[in-house]
């Protein structure tokens, strides 16, 4: 057993793989097994997990080959992107590079390669882990979770969606099927930044920042941080707080020091509380600075 | 569970169980010992083998995942029992010692001279960042993929 539990090479027990074609076929199934059911998206976690024995799922729901969870398209006002798309091809997209460069710039900073070309977006957001760097992003863009579920389909706010490390919304019986992402408004500025070890690692901490100025007063801003709490956040007080300000340096420095009571980090093997405490106030500088360039400076 | 799948430009057909992963089903059923298992969680890379083109981690997917795709080892490379330029490029400039991860950087490295087939040093560390070699330093796995890139460029 011991053995097992470290022993990565094989997935030690067996279950039952369902690949269904449709997102109807998808729930029934979840339906008819409960938390008997896992659904596999990437694997890139799952598998893991599975692996080392932590969850023992007695059914895999492979949601790969239905097509309406592959959706990725975009209208007069945001982004549609299917929960199974994969990373990679989020990357590759030109029109969310023009449209949506906050979501571009995270999504490329995700794992290597082969992992981007594995992982889907539906996947990384139910993981919720707190430091997910898609989460942070899609949260300063205020994006809609789509959830369908055996009563029908629903539209909540993505911040909501998570509760905690690994527990969100859904019930096993539900699949988040796609995020919807608005537009920032035109002329905003944005940028996301992450702090790790190596640029392969997880974030020790990851910031988002959207910002639009008008004749040099902020009139837009959303601000989201992860692996600060136990949940991906929004700095709303600090988002309040600038909104009708001029980003003067005595504005920002009020703006900083706000950042402490906002977030809740902890000690992990990456960093101490301290730590993210200190840094979480450097990269907010630094992700407004980008964020203000980005939409033509101080003056704009 | 019945699945098919081209593996190296052959058609395949084998029996895999649900919790088969796709680099034992390889390594295991199949004799292509050119994947290797290091990690088993996703980091090193040494398992990295082309799914429908593009490099993944064949001990994340489950085989069965794998119906109806292409896949291709490093045993898939060269024509006519040669080795493929990258592979050549490899050996010229020394970019392997003990060679465990050999296998795994150079599909990644075919994968990243299909689709940028002239990257910089920065853009191949960049693409490569997800295989780990203990041995070389990465430097003349770097000279390898740079010396393959020139080369191809060359014959066009």
């Amino acid at each position: 057993m011991e053995i097992n539990r470290v022993n990565t090479r094989i997935i030690p027990f067996r279950f039952e793989y369902h690949s269904p074609s449709s997102l109807g076929e998808a729930l029934t199934i979840l339906s008819r097994y409960g938390s008997e059911a896992r659904i596999l998206a990437g694997g890139t976690d799952l598998l893991v997990d599975m692996k080392q024995r932590l969850i023992e799922p007695r059914h895999l729901v492979d949601i790969k080959r239905i097509p309406e969870l592959k959706l990725l398209g975009g209208d007069a006002g945001g982004f549609m992107i299917g929960s199974a798309v994969r990373l990679r091809e989020l990357e590759r997209s030109e029109a969310i590079k023009g449209r949506l460069p906050l979501l571009h710039e995270a999504i490329s900073s995700m794992g290597s390669v082969q992992v981007r070309n594995m992982a889907t977006l539906g996947g990384n957001l139910c993981r919720a882990s707190p430091s997910a760097d898609a989460a942070v992003a899609l949260l300063a863009l205020e994006a809609e979770a789509l959830i369908a579920g055996p009563t029908g389909t629903k539209k909540v706010p993505l911040e909501g969606f998570f509760l905690g490390p690994r527990a969100t919304l859904l019930r096993p019986d539900e699949i988040l099927t796609g995020v919807y992402v608005p537009y920032p408004p035109e002329g905003a500025g944005s940028a996301f930044i992450k702090l790790g070890r190596t640029s392969l690692d997880l974030a020790i901490v990851n910031i988002a920042v959207v910002l639009k100025l008008r004749g040099g007063i902020v009139e837009h801003c959303r601000i989201a941080m992860g692996a600060v709490a136990p949940k991906p956040l929004r700095l709303r007080n600090i988002e309040s707080f600038l909104s009708g300000r001029g980003l003067t340096p005595e504005a920002l420095e009020e703006a900083l020091g706000m950042v402490e009571a906002s977030i809740k980090p902890i000690t992990d093997i990456r960093a101490t509380a301290d730590y993210r405490r200190e840094v979480s106030k450097v990269l907010l500088r630094d992700a407004i600075k980008t964020a203000v360039e980005r939409c033509g400076g101080l003056g704009s | 569970m019945r699945i098919e799948f081209t593996l190296n430009g052959r058609r395949r057909r084998v029996d895999v169980e649900p919790n088969q992963l796709l680099l034992n089903l390889l390594r295991d059923e199949l004799g292509l010992t050119g994947a290797k298992y290091g990690c088993g969680i996703g980091v090193c890379g040494a398992c990295t083998v082309l799914l429908d083109g593009e490099p993944v981690l064949s001990c994340l997917i489950l085989a069965v995942e794998v119906d109806g795709k292409t896949v291709e080892t490093v045993e898939g490379l060269g024509e006519g029992g040669g080795l493929d330029p990258v592979q050549e490029a490899f050996i010229e400039t020394g970019a392997i010692q003990c060679g465990f991860c050999t296998p795994g950087f150079i599909m990644a490295a075919k994968a990243l001279l299909k689709e940028n087939p002239e990257p910089t040093e920065r853009e191949i560390r960049e693409y490569l960042k997800g295989n780990l070699c203990r041995c070389t330093g990465y430097v003349n796995i770097v000279k390898a993929v740079k010396l393959a890139a020139e080369r191809a460029k060359h014959l066009t």
